[in-house]
């Protein structure tokens, strides 16, 4: 199982899912895929399905409607599955925790691994957030990242 | 004897040499967009993370189909290294396609059902121009056997060059390179998700990986045999064919499958046809 572990930490496929963010963040995720950051360094792709996806990167805060669709995707990705929150309002709500039909953050809905907080979120502070879920994982598996 | 060591020895090198085909692919692909790019063994690496990760099917019949896709590939690889019939490699490559068409329609998703018909349609494109290529190779060696062509001295690229253009546009759609990046869409997961491949995962979609490293060795086979005399030349040939392929990848923008259709057909299949009624109403000397 060894090489399967270490191909884990080596191709974290992720899928970007927009709650209700102010796009904010959004444009902070695609940012990590040009040039200038490069993720596909690291192997990570961006996946437009959740099938084929391994990290669910949500941002902006869940609301009573996205709440459903979220739930869905998680279900859809197949394990071992990692979920990051991004930006602020992904972590608690933000700016947004009051409205009337806002939830809060990503973990009221499901399980979150790793939380990266900003308003928006760096592109740095992001790929820093993938890194940590592999940590995350490599410690789960027993393997050095 | 000897043909089953060649064969098992296929079998087993071909997914590696697909496998850092696609690497290379990816790193070039990279470079020419000013990226750094992953790592060249970065699609073992996801290979081996996708066998690792949660069987779901969402149906029993589409896991048929893709193993007969993996079969009928592999049966058409082994006819090119064994130097057997060019024709019936040809249909062969046919069945597997239908195989990986139907395998998309057997599920419910909408997205895989646009892809499978986008599949069936470029091989409604591709499949004649194999054909014609076939009969192309008739017409030098008056023979459809692969081992003729590579008995023969001088290479098939001097007289069927017009082909050998039709097979390159073919090679684009069999890649899934830009202009024909139409079944599966690499990279327009808002319009498609990834087409006819959206309802694999895990272990499944590892497997059709596995059937497209087939695939590349395959292809680069059927171009390497345009100048199968000596052995280095087609491996030039060849390399040559895959770099031009990323780079028409990299500059041409996705087209309508409406378009790739046409496009192959008045392209691909003119060039075929000109340079057939060339050998069968001029014909040269010492050609039989
Ligand atoms: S954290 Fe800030 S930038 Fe990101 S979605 Fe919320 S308001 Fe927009």
């Amino acid at each position: 199982m060894g090489i399967i572990a270490t191909s884990r930490l080596k191709s974290p496929w992720i899928m970007h899912f927009d709650n209700s963010s102010c796009n904010g963040c959004d444009i902070e995720v695609l940012a990590c895929l040009t040039p200038l950051y490069d993720v596909e360094r690291f192997g990570i792709v961006n996946m437009g399905n959740p099938k084929h996806a391994d990290v669910l990167v949500v941002t902006g805060p869940v609301n009573r409607r996205t709440a459903r669709v979220l739930k869905n995707l998680y279900e859809q990705i197949p394990g071992p599955k990692m979920v990051i929150a991004v930006g602020t309002c992904g972590t608690s709500g933000g700016v947004f925790h009051n409205c009337y039909n806002v939830l809060g953050g990503v973990d009221k809905v499901i399980p979150v691994d790793v939380y990266v907080p900003g308003c928006a979120a760096r592109p740095e502070a992001i790929i820093d957030g993938v890194v940590l879920a592999l940590q995350k994982l490599a410690k789960l598996q027993g393997v050095a990242l | 004897m000897n043909a089953w060591i060649i064969a098992i020895v296929t079998v087993i090198v071909a997914p590696f040499i697909g496998g850092l085909l696609a690497g290379i692919d990816r790193r070039i692909t990279a470079r020419l967009q000013g990226r750094f790019g992953p790592p060249i063994l970065q699609p073992f690496y996801d290979f081996f993370k996708l066998l690792g990760k949660a069987k779901i099917a969402s149906s029993r019949l589409q896991l048929i189909w893709i193993y007969g896709y993996l079969v009928f590939m592999v049966t058409a690889l082994l006819f090119l290294v064994l130097k057997l019939d060019l024709l019936l490699l040809v249909f062969v490559i046919g069945f597997a396609g239908v195989s990986f068409a139907l395998g998309g329609f057997s599920s419910k998703s909408p997205y895989s059902h646009i892809g499978a018909n986008r599949e069936l349609m470029q091989m409604l494109a591709y499949e004649p121009v194999l054909l014609l290529f076939a009969l192309g190779v008739f017409a030098v060696n008056g023979s459809f056997l692969i081992s003729e062509i590579f008995n023969n001295p001088t290479p098939l690229l001097a007289r069927l060059w017009p082909i050998f253009i039709a097979v390159l546009l073919i090679l684009t759609i069999k890649l899934r390179k830009s202009p024909f990046d139409l079944a599966t869409s690499h990279h327009g997961h808002q319009e498609l998700i990834k087409g006819i491949m959206t309802e694999y995962s895990g272990p499944y979609y590892a497997l059709i990986q596995l059937t497209e490293w087939y695939e590349y060795v395959l292809l680069l086979g059927l171009v390497y045999i345009f100048w199968a005399n000596p052995w280095w030349a087609g491996l030039i040939v060849a390399a040559v064919a895959y770099i031009l392929e990323l780079l028409i990848d990299n500059i041409t923008a996705r087209m309508t499958v409406g378009w790739a259709v046409k496009f192959v057909w008045s392209v691909g299949l003119v060039l075929c046809v000109l340079n057939l009624i060339y050998f069968w109403l001029l014909p040269i000397k010492g050609v039989s």
